[in-house]
């Protein structure tokens, strides 16, 4: 039999619904790897062994009772910035390295009541703020391709994990590329969602008009998979959309004579000679499939990561004054008066980067630069959107890079916060219109993954699982492993 | 646009944060970059462009019945308090 690992989301459910494994044998399979190959990688913020292995045997019940739905036994883990009832929830500050979360975020409920095991919570950038999952109070994570390199971020820790066949799958956040660029880096499909279509209940926020979770997985067939299950309305999140919920699988294979590719022109005037090739030969499988490829413009997109950072830190200022020493999370010593506590408090507890944002934000939204700054910002995101849908009028689906290039060394980017920020200037512009967008890997260069990444209109998750299926049937990118985590 | 050491204490007093003597040069020079490098917005004309809050057109917030959906559950969540006494938040004193 092929070692439980290396078998995709898919597979180890049929595994589990033949009998030929049980989700005990399964969860202690990885819970096996994660304690022998994660101090190489530091992917893990909280392992949950003991809750992992009561879940599956529940799990295995339920199988044996005939009870047991798709995703009944399946492990997953999760970026420890969703809450987990009884659970440390840290959103990797130290912030929030004491609580324990009293509630379940509704993806973590629905995932648990589809029957999936949790192993743990994974590493991440602070807050969700980096791309590189350096800012982490708990660590950087490495990236399991090259151990010298940073895995992408902000869900870098989920990217790891499951690239380096530690869990199947996992949940990831994605306010401006963080499921996209980390997927990108490890070889991995990474699902952002429209704005709206997954649930935020429970999701510690960043930016709340960009915030938005998916899937991190092997295919986009497992994607599918997962996102059937972490999508639909929620009336605990008053920005979930009230939409029906697709069954993803059942349109995966249609074919795509026909289907119209867009090709913004922005997205591939600086790119790298050897990163567009790869782009041009995935583009290249997607004609010999019968799809059209036309040149298509998005003239505002070169101001997205300008436009990003302003809006970003704006919400997450606002977003962040919760966190103020008194009714829960990390409190200084001795604080001689309430000035002193909420100070000192949040001048302890927050990392570099997050008070940089925290500072930008609160410089954007101050008085005397709010027009100039803040509703510039929304402005000119306004322009970058309407460049997307003028685009959407000619085409099904726009195609382009994920990444300026492949992962970078560790300590890299960490001097000058604009280089760091300018790596997330492809994915960026989606968050900011509120689209659906899918990374999958589309070749290597010098050993190191790469990713196409493939845009939609609003809610069009199905073409995008669709088109990025299309593409896994002819090519096998998606199923190389990183040699030392084989 | 290049902030200064004044200016950066005043944002840090704004966003109630604690910045040390030591960490302030490091503030004023990255903060400069960030707020230079996302001054290229001014390069495009926004005169009679509606500024976007939403990224979704014709959201509503919903309405529901005034009824109460949550349970009290005080003594759960003041688990993660720092302190408490008697059901209650405990800070320094703030009147004399």
């Amino acid at each position: 039999m092929t070692e439980l690992h290396h078998l995709s989301l898919a597979e180890l459910g049929r595994g589990l619904a033949e009998r030929r494994f049980s989700s005990v044998e399964l969860t202690r399979h990885f819970l096996e790897r994660i304690e022998r190959l994660d101090p190489r990688l530091n992917a893990f913020i909280t392992v949950t062994a003991d809750q992992a292995l009561a879940a599956a045997q529940a799990a295995d019940r339920a199988l044996a009772e005939g009870s047991a739905g798709p995703l009944t036994g399946l492990p997953l883990v999760h970026k420890d910035i969703f809450c987990t009832d009884g659970v440390l929830t840290t959103c990797a500050s130290r912030m929030l390295s004491n609580f324990v979360s009293p509630y379940d975020a509704t993806v973590v409920a629905r995932l648990a009541a589809a029957g999936m095991v949790m192993l743990g919570k994974t590493n991440m950038d602070e807050f969700a703020m980096g791309s590189s999952n350096e800012t982490s109070w708990y660590g950087p994570v490495r990236n399991p391709w090259d151990l010298g390199k940073v895995p992408g971020g902000s869900s870098g820790g989920s990217a790891a994990a499951v690239a380096a066949r530690l869990a199947p799958a996992a949940t990831g956040t994605d306010t401006g590329g963080s499921i996209r660029q980390p997927a990108a880096l490890t070889a991995l499909t990474g699902l952002k969602p429209t704005y709206g279509r997954v649930s935020r209940y429970g999701l510690i926020a960043f930016a709340s008009s960009l915030d938005q979770a998916g899937p991190l997985t092997r295919s986009a067939y497992d994607a599918a998979l997962l996102l059937g299950a972490m999508a639909g309305f929620d009336p605990r999140d008053s920005t979930s959309v009230d939409a029906p919920v697709p069954d993803y699988l059942a349109t995966l294979e249609a074919p795509l004579a026909g289907l119209k590719i867009g090709l913004p022109k922005e997205l591939f005037e600086d790119l790298e000679e050897a990163n567009a090739r790869l782009v041009r030969d995935a583009l290249g499988v997607y004609e010999k499939l019968g799809a059209q490829l036309i040149e298509v413009s998005l003239p505002h997109l070169p101001l997205s990561v300008p436009t990003y950072y302003v809006v970003a830190p704006a919400e997450c200022s606002s977003n962040l004054s919760r966190f103020d020493g008194v009714r829960f999370g990390y409190r200084c010593e001795d604080p001689v008066d309430l000035l002193d506590l909420y100070e000192r408090s949040r001048g302890e507890g927050f990392g570099a980067e997050v008070k940089r944002r925290i500072m930008t934000g609160t410089y954007v939204l101050s008085a005397g630069y709010y027009d100039a700054y803040y509703l510039k910002a929304q402005r000119v995101r306004r322009l970058i959107a309407n460049d997307f849908a003028q685009a959407f009028t000619q085409v099904d689906v726009l195609m382009g890079p994920t990444v300026p290039g492949p992962a970078f060394e560790l300590g890299a980017k960490l001097d000058d916060p604009v280089t760091m920020y300018l790596s997330d200037i492809y994915t960026i512009g989606v968050n900011l219109a509120g689209l659906p967008a899918i990374s999958i890997p589309c070749g290597f260069l010098d050993g190191l993954p790469i990713g196409l990444q493939i845009i939609g209109p609003h809610f069009a998750e199905e073409r995008l699982l669709n088109v990025a299926h299309g593409y896994q049937r002819e090519t096998d990118w998606h199923t190389r492993t990183p040699p030392e985590f084989a | 646009m290049n902030l200064i050491r004044r200016d950066v204490e005043n944002i840090a007093h704004l966003a109630r944060l604690r910045i040390t003597e030591a960490e302030l040069p490091d503030y004023v020079d990255r903060l400069s970059k960030i707020v230079t490098f996302v001054e290229q917005l001014n390069t495009v004309d926004t005169a009679d462009v509606e500024p976007m809050a939403h990224p979704l057109a014709d959201q509503v917030q919903r309405m529901r019945p005034d009824e109460p959906v949550e349970m009290d559950d005080r003594e759960k969540y003041q688990r993660n308090a720092p302190k408490v006494e008697a059901g209650l938040y405990l800070v320094p004193k703030v009147i004399e």
